[in-house]
């Protein structure tokens, strides 16, 4: 009942005329620590397209504390494709929390009205959409991974997966505005920085004050602990993964796939089975469940290409499948096959790869 | 301490295939379970009435069989098992599922004031993880997101101190009760259901409320009245429009297939080329 959301035929429709006032793109600029998390990026470079299809402006939404660096944010982004920015600073906004930003990101809507609103599908991301969504009483299409405009009606049609990636859905949000949708990162392209694109279109910031005083809000932050990131995989943005399943049979041999990446100075990426033997951690998943990747090189040995270990790695640049099985679904979207046994061939790509690499480096 | 879990039940395995002609989901004969995610909510409850006492209350919006799911709630240990079950729900999307719960526990709070919500962090068919915020949204209460650990809940001062998952570290956050909490995954395993509990469960009576048992009255904020978002086409994953070039060698040696396969490549991806020129260099 509650999840079989029936399949509807397009049907035609006017927009509330008070909604069509509604206009322009606007893009969460998520930060944490001083550092922009890349996905605001992304989701800029989608906006960028969605915007010129509808004839509107793109802008970065930035809230954050005063000596947050909220200004330079701002410039970022029109290096990344804004127009123009809504900056609001608030020490209330020092570190996430719910509250105060649901309340600010709201009161920017109402004041501004978008007609779409783009966040990334991450801890914050998520936290922050659903309840803005919800205080709006507006849709919100989760984890998309595509996004475009339905011409006919200004419409966002917003796509994701959905059954754990079997099956994909277009949503759209008809007779309510903003039109909100989450995308998870490195799903989206990461757009080319344009140094001084910002002083060369005039792009401009609008300053927006949150009035909200520190004792009306409940939630304290206490502390924050950072991640020690240097023994935590950073798949999501390497350039080169290799990534074994559940083909390679034995744990042992899974210490082939590291081989062969320790020479290509690559991240070993595995696929669901092979995190759930223990072979391999849960941070190395890829896939629908894991971390969605985008190198420029993906070599799978012994993965059949489930659609769930697809979505999350399909992005690459060039991917290289080796499997026995010269019908194993990952065939139909790599871009080089070998049909072998990988416990032979991935012993001689990491000897091939070798060579070649000290070619070059005796050649360069 | 009186804590109302919130569970969906789901199809076993998300391998649920897609009618070929008419483009409809096929869910026959696809088991039900309860959504994984919300085991983890469900056994913090069942830990923090180990600790504090209390009752634990378990809701689910849903068919009349998602009654097996909370039957089988009842056998970990929940108190109380609410099924919140009407025609009029159908199609909800996330904005009107929680609306329809936030309204059910509102009326659970009437007779048995709640200290706290807790939801799972997704489901596994849905998976848009915009529930719990929506429920904490509707009924005013402080969201605790992305929760791996409960470190003090302190009745008397009406307190809770939490560690919440961020992007690049943990936060730790403190809040006053009630407030909802979005339970991470893999942050505990739930138990085993004692005898009496598995005995109790196949026996106790559910409690079924239709629309207007729980509290609701504006028709047009539930089902697919009250849901902004719809799906408009569902469809399977296009196949690309190439396959692979398949690599092959006349010695079938697996040193030739590599070097093959490394000289074929950089003709077609300069980009990896020059990524394996800049490790080189
Ligand atoms: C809700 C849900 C979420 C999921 N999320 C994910 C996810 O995030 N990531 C993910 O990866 N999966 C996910 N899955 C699981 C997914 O459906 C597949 O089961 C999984 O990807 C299969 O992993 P595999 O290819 O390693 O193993 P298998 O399907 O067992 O395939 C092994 C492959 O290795 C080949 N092989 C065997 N021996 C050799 C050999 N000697 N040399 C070369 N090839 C060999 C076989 O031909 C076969 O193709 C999810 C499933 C569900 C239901
Ligand atoms: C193909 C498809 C795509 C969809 N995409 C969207 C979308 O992008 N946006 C949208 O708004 N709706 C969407 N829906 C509708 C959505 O799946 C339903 O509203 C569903 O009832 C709740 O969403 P969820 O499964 O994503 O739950 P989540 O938000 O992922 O669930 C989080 C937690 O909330 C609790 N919870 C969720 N549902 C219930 C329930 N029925 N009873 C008790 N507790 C519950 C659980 O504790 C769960 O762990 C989609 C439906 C389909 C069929």
């Amino acid at each position: 009942m509650s999840n079989d959301a029936p399949v509807k035929k397009k049907r035609k429709f006017e927009l509330d005329p008070r909604l069509a006032a509604y206009k322009g793109v606007w893009v969460f600029i998520e930060h944490e620590r001083g550092q922009v998390h890349p996905v605001s990026w992304e989701l800029l470079g989608e906006g960028r397209k969605l915007a010129d299809m509808l004839g509107v402006e793109l802008a970065g939404v930035v809230l954050a504390a005063p000596g947050d660096d909220g200004q330079r944010f701002c410039h970022d982004a029109f290096a990344y494709g804004a127009d123009l920015c809504y900056l609001m600073e608030s020490p209330v906004l020092k570190d996430y929390r719910n509250d105060p930003y649901t309340r600010g990101m709201t009161e920017l809507v109402n004041t501004y009205q978008p007609e779409v609103l783009l966040l990334g599908a991450t801890t914050q991301g998520r936290d922050l959409a659903g309840s803005v969504a919800t205080t709006l009483l507006t849709g919100l299409t989760a984890d998309c991974t595509s996004l475009t405009i339905d011409l006919e009606n200004r419409s966002l049609a917003a796509t994701r997966p959905t059954f754990g990636g079997s099956l994909l859905c277009t949503i759209v949000t008809l007779n309510y505005r903003p039109q909100m949708a989450t995308v998870r990162p490195r799903v989206m392209a990461m757009p080319e920085r344009q140094e001084g694109r910002g002083a060369l279109i005039n792009a401009r910031i609008v300053e927006h004050p949150l009035a909200m005083a520190e004792e009306s809000i409940i939630t304290k932050v206490l502390d924050y602990i950072p991640d020690d990131s240097r023994d935590k995989p950073q798949l999501p943005f390497a350039d080169i993964i290799v990534s074994g399943g559940k083909g390679l049979a034995k744990q042992e041999n899974f210490q082939l796939v590291w081989d062969l990446a320790r020479v290509l100075g690559a991240e070993v990426g595995a696929s669901r089975p092979v995190v759930q033997a223990g072979w391999a951690e849960l941070d190395r998943q890829v896939g629908q469940s894991g971390k969605t990747v985008r190198p420029k090189l993906y070599i799978a040995a012994g993965i059949s290409g489930a659609i769930q270990h697809r979505v999350g790695m399909e992005g690459a640049d060039c991917i290289i499948a080796i499997n026995n099985d010269p019908n194993a679904p990952i065939f139909d979207f790599a871009h080089y096959g070998i049909v072998g046994d990988a416990l032979q061939i991935l012993p001689a790509l990491t000897e091939a790869f070798r060579q070649k690499l000290a070619t070059t480096r005796r050649a360069g | 301490m009186h804590s109302v879990v919130c569970i969906k039940q789901v199809p076993d395995s998300a391998q649920i295939r897609v009618h070929p002609v008419t483009n409809t989901i096929m869910r026959q004969g696809v088991p039900a379970i309860i959504n994984p995610y919300d085991l983890f909510a469900l056994e913090e409850a069942l830990r923090l009435k180990d600790k504090h006492g209390g009752r634990v209350t378990v809701i689910t919006m849903g068919p009349p069989q998602a009654e097996a799911a909370l039957r089988k709630a009842l056998s970990y240990g929940a108190d109380e098992i609410i099924l919140v079950t009407d025609k009029a729900f159908a199609g909800a999307d996330t904005l009107a599922t929680s609306f329809a719960l936030a309204s059910a526990i509102r009326k659970i709070d009437e007779t048995h004031p709640v200290t706290l919500v807790f939801t799972g962090k997704q489901t596994i068919d849905g998976d848009t993880a915009q529930v719990g915020p929506g429920i904490a949204k509707r009924m005013e209460l402080q969201l605790l997101t992305y929760v791996s650990r409960i470190n003090e809940l302190d009745g008397a001062s009406g307190t809770i101190t939490v560690e919440r998952r961020a992007e690049g570290g943990v936060q730790l956050l403190k809040t006053a009760l009630p407030c909802l909490v979005t339970m991470l995954e893999g942050t505990n395993e739930m138990r085993r259901g004692s005898l009496p509990d598995q005995l109790r469960a196949a026996r106790h009576e559910l409690t079924r409320w239709d629309r207007v048992a729980a509290g609701i009255e504006d028709v047009t904020k539930i089902g697919l009245k009250g849901s902004p978002t719809v799906v408009n086409k569902v469809f399977t994953p296009s196949p690309r429009a190439e396959k692979a070039e398949m690599v092959t060698v006349d010695s079938g040696r697996p040193a030739d297939l590599a070097v093959e396969l490394i000289a074929r490549l950089g003709q077609r991806f300069p980009v990896v080329e020059a990524e394996l020129a800049r490790r080189a260099g």
